[in-house]
């Protein structure tokens, strides 16, 4: 995900760019579970949410009907992690 | 402490008059936590929304034809820019408020897109706060938050609502978008409310 | 079969810049010494963090374009007008200063070395650059579209031709230029299209995925046209470059 910029350009990248924030606090990559959108019941891997980081937190949303699927917040000593908005989160069992 | 990278200077933080951990920007940057709505100003509409279920309603005509203020203020943005003397026209809530009668306390401002926030009513008021449609002289872009946006200049700017679509007055607090994900319940820049363990 | 390299606790860690060089006037590749870098699956990035004097931080995430190694990595960087990282990565940034990385980094944009599948990667400009980590490692048949605006604005030219050459057929490379065609160029400039991408496209049962890496614009657009060319969507990789003021 290098950074690129142009004027007609979404202001949001891929669930990809929530590798680094989550899994240092996880300690995994959760960016290949996948997550159960609340809104329209579809499923998909966190990777291929929209995540909006232009703002206060990291906000990734369904690519299919938009709502807001998890939200990620750094506070001064803690990081909250919303997931409100996802019915299921599941992820692959690690294989050695 | 991380380690220092040689030859990067980072902001600027050398203005006397800004708030703590905050630094000056001349630009205005976009900040957004979904995509941006665009509304018609033929279908667009102001709410206000009492206790008691109550709805007071503004067309854009009627909105923009309510006698207007063009303030010039200070924004601060929790994620640490600030921008003096941005210059807005807009009409006072305290306007839009004359007639509504409520005992609430507090405010929820809704957007269209689905953004909410939450602030005291009292902040709101006496001239504290407006509802804006123009900034620097042109109609407010919509990634600024035109058709119209809340513009609350004494608290972060996240307060300051992109998009509004209604005031919901309530007797209790609701918490909003932000509010409920780690961040401050009021938003204080002078006291560095950032967030809910500040 | 190996998972993403995570590694267990992932920490920022310093990173010192061995070399640059240039790729366009204004992209630069930045070599990376990393103590203990153990490598990556290609099509990882990592997050780049910058330190001022003043205790202000920035960190923006870049793919990983080298072949996977020890100890070693490098990132492509394109200079965005106003950005705050990549300005001083393309442009300040010097052999001996250090800066911090965290990675490797993202399991699901990702080529694995053990998959046979054949694969179709399609590049807009610098988001090449995981793709180019894909071409180096290669093993397996790979074809490359790269479309950028003109032959200048091209990264990794000389290094996608050799990696051809060396790649005994099993490596193709297909340039598209959008504005400015090569001089003596029988083709004119032209968008990536159906046409284009149905001739470098792997057939129906060939069970190729594609890698499709650019602006989120270029993304979408690419990614249609595989779907209207009959490419299973499942086999459809994505990684879209954001705004995000580099």
């Amino acid at each position: 995900m290098p950074t690129n910029v142009g004027a007609d350009d979404a202001p949001w990248v891929d669930g990809n760019a929530l590798a680094g924030p989550l899994g240092e606090i996880m300690g995994t990559d959760l960016t290949v579970a996948e997550l159960t959108c609340a809104g329209c019941r579809t499923t998909r891997p966190l990777a291929a949410m929209r995540v909006f980081d232009r703002a206060p937190g990291l906000v990734a949303r369904c690519p299919g009907c938009e709502d807001v699927v998890m939200r990620v917040v750094r506070t001064a000593g803690r990081v909250l992690v919303d997931l409100r908005g996802s019915l299921v989160l599941s992820l692959p069992v690690p294989t050695a | 402490m991380a380690l220092i990278t040689r030859g990067f200077g980072g902001r600027r933080r050398d203005d006397t008059d800004l708030p703590p951990g905050q630094y000056r920007t001349d630009d205005f940057p976009v900040l957004s936590a979904g995509p941006t709505p665009r509304i018609g100003l033929d279908r667009w509409e102001l709410a206000v929304v009492t206790e008691t279920g109550e709805r007071s309603t503004w067309s854009w005509a009627e909105f923009t034809a309510l006698p207007a203020e063009e303030p010039t203020v200070d924004i601060h943005c929790v994620t640490h820019w600030s921008k003096f003397g941005t210059r807005w026209r807009g009409v006072s809530v305290d306007t839009l408020l004359a007639d509504v009668e409520t005992t609430a306390e507090y405010v929820v401002a809704h957007s269209y897109g689905g953004y909410t926030t939450n602030l005291p009513l009292e902040d709101l008021l006496d001239g504290q706060a407006w509802v804006a449609y123009e900034f620097d002289g042109e109609p407010l872009v919509p990634v600024h938050g035109g058709p119209a946006r809340l513009l609350v200049p004494h608290l972060y700017f996240w307060k300051s609502a992109k998009w509004l679509r209604a005031l919901e007055l309530r007797l209790d607090d609701e918490p909003g978008f932000w509010e409920t994900a780690g961040y401050h319940n009021y938003g204080d820049p002078w006291r560095e409310q950032r967030y809910l363990s500040d | 079969m190996a998972r993403a390299a995570i590694p267990v606790r992932l920490t920022w860690q310093p990173a010192t810049v061995a070399a640059t060089r240039a790729e366009t006037a204004t992209a630069r590749t930045l070599v990376l010494d990393v103590d203990g870098w153990t490598g990556h699956v290609p099509g990882q990035h990592v997050d780049v963090r910058l330190t001022a004097p003043d205790g202000y931080t920035a960190y923006r995430s870049y793919s990983i374009a080298s072949a996977p190694g020890p100890d070693r990595l490098e990132v492509t960087v394109q200079a965005v007008p106003d950005g705050e990282v990549s300005p001083y990565l393309v442009d300040v940034a010097e052999p001996g200063d250090q800066l911090e990385i965290r990675g490797p980094l993202g399991g699901w944009f990702v080529r694995r070395p053990a998959d046979p599948r054949p694969a179709l990667l399609i590049g807009g400009g610098s988001g090449v650059a995981p793709l180019m980590s894909m071409v180096r490692a290669a093993t397996n048949p790979t074809r490359l579209l790269y479309s950028t605006r003109s032959p200048s604005d091209a990264l990794f030219t000389a290094d996608l031709a050799a990696a051809q050459t060396a790649g005994d057929g099993r490596i193709a490379v297909t340039h598209v230029y959008t504005r400015v065609a090569p001089p003596g160029s029988p083709a004119p400039p032209r968008r990536l299209d159906a046409d284009a991408l149905a001739r470098v496209a792997w057939p129906r049962d060939a069970d190729a995925v594609a890698f499709v890496c650019g602006p989120t614009g270029f993304v979408e657009t690419v990614a249609d046209l595989l779907v209207d060319i009959g490419h299973d969507p499942t086999n459809i990789r994505t990684e879209r470059f954001g705004p995000t003021g580099g």
